[in-house]
């Protein structure tokens, strides 16, 4: 073992732990926003993302009606009723922070608002929108 | 420094800690036990945003099986899983499905509050009163059930909004 293969190691084991510690590997929203962009190939525009949050799309519902016209508070589930905790990220520290549980309810609610997945750029446009809504 | 103890205890703790759990609800409450097991943290996780997490004893395992499967047109909403969330919380709930003692044959549209015991145990629930806005729905168990994010349904914590 030389020391290369050491510090590999001891890497290796550091990052297990951290893993094992959190469960999830922990992102910031900034990140997944860029990671959404550079897919769409273009940079996102705030506007289109608040447009699409609400309005509807054929549908009953527009995001709007379960997180509300400012995501900056607690929404409040369309049909059960349930609270649904602020979405934008400097009202909600939890809030895209996890890229597969980011990407799997973006997955459901488009789908329930838009009958389809969202766009990488839709889902850019969406977050760009969020991230700009400060206290 | 060896990393091999410290990880034992890590995997070791979680599940002293259940059995702990476990054992002291079995001694807390006999009769309700059915409806308080620990919920797995992964079913607390996914089958709780939308709604509470409804006791694992409540449906026959079928009903689990079939409601895990359809999760994409779950109850006029996409409530999608990756395929190996979902197969471990079949698994999960079909372990610990029909424990509750009424429980006996497959309810319609598998949902508890039509099957035969849930209309029988309720049937002093007026009509109005599962239509005020604060209800809107059976399924909406903590409109009344004001612990039963927690398993508990005992009549003591039982608030029907006005
Ligand atoms: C029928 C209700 C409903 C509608 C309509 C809805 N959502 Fe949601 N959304 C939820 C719920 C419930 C959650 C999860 C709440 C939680 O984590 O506590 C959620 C979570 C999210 C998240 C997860 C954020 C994160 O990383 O934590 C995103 C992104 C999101 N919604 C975007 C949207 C968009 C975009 C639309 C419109 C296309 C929309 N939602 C419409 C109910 C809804
Ligand atoms: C995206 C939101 C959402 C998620 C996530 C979700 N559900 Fe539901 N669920 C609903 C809605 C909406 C209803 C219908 C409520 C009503 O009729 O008032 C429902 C109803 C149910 C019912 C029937 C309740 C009754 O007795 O009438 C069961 C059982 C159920 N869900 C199980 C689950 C399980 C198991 C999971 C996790 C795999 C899950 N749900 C995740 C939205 C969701
Ligand atoms: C509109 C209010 C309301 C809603 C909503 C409601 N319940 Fe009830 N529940 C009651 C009342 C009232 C009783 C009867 C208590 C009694 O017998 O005195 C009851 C009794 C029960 C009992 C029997 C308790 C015992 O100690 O015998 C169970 C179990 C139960 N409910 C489960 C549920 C579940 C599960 C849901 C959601 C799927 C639900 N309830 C929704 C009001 C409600």
């Amino acid at each position: 073992m030389n020391q290369s293969t050491i510090t590999r190691c001891v890497a290796a084991l550091l990052l297990g732990g951290a893993v094992l510690a959190t469960g999830a590997q922990a992102v910031a929203p900034a990140e997944i926003l860029a990671g959404y962009s550079a897919q769409a190939g273009a940079p996102p525009s705030p506007a289109r993302g608040q447009q699409l949050f609400n309005t509807r799309h054929g549908g009953e519902w527009s995001c709007a009606s379960c997180h509300g016209a400012a995501p900056t508070q607690a929404g409040k589930h369309a049909s059960t009723g349930k609270a649904i905790g602020a979405l934008a990220p400097a009202f909600n520290a939890e809030r895209f922070t996890d890229l597969a549980r980011t990407d799997k309810w973006f997955r459901r609610n488009c789908n329930d608002v838009m009958g389809r997945e969202c766009t990488y750029a839709e889902k850019a446009d969406v977050l760009s929108w969020l991230l700009a809504l400060k206290p | 420094m060896h990393p091999f103890p410290r990880l034992t205890m890590r995997r070791a703790l979680p599940g002293l800690l259940a059995l702990l759990a476990l054992a002291g609800a079995a001694l807390a409450d006999g009769g309700d036990r059915a409806a308080r097991l620990p919920l797995l943290p992964k079913y607390q996780q996914e089958c709780a945003a939308c709604h509470i997490a409804y006791p694992p004893g409540m449906l026959p395992a079928a009903s689990w099986q079939r409601t895990m499967s359809n999760l994409q047109r779950h109850y006029g909403t996409d409530a999608s899983l990756d395929p190996a969330t979902a197969q471990e919380l079949t698994t999960w709930l079909a372990a610990n499905a029909g424990t509750y003692k009424r429980v006996s044959g497959q309810p319609p549209e598998d949902r508890i509050s039509r099957s035969a015991w849930f209309i029988r145990k309720h049937d002093e629930v007026a009509a109005a009163t599962w239509k005020l806005p604060a209800v809107k729905s059976a399924a909406n168990c903590s409109a009344c059930h004001t612990q039963s994010d927690q398993g508990d349904f005992n009549e003591r914590n039982i608030r029907i909004p006005r």
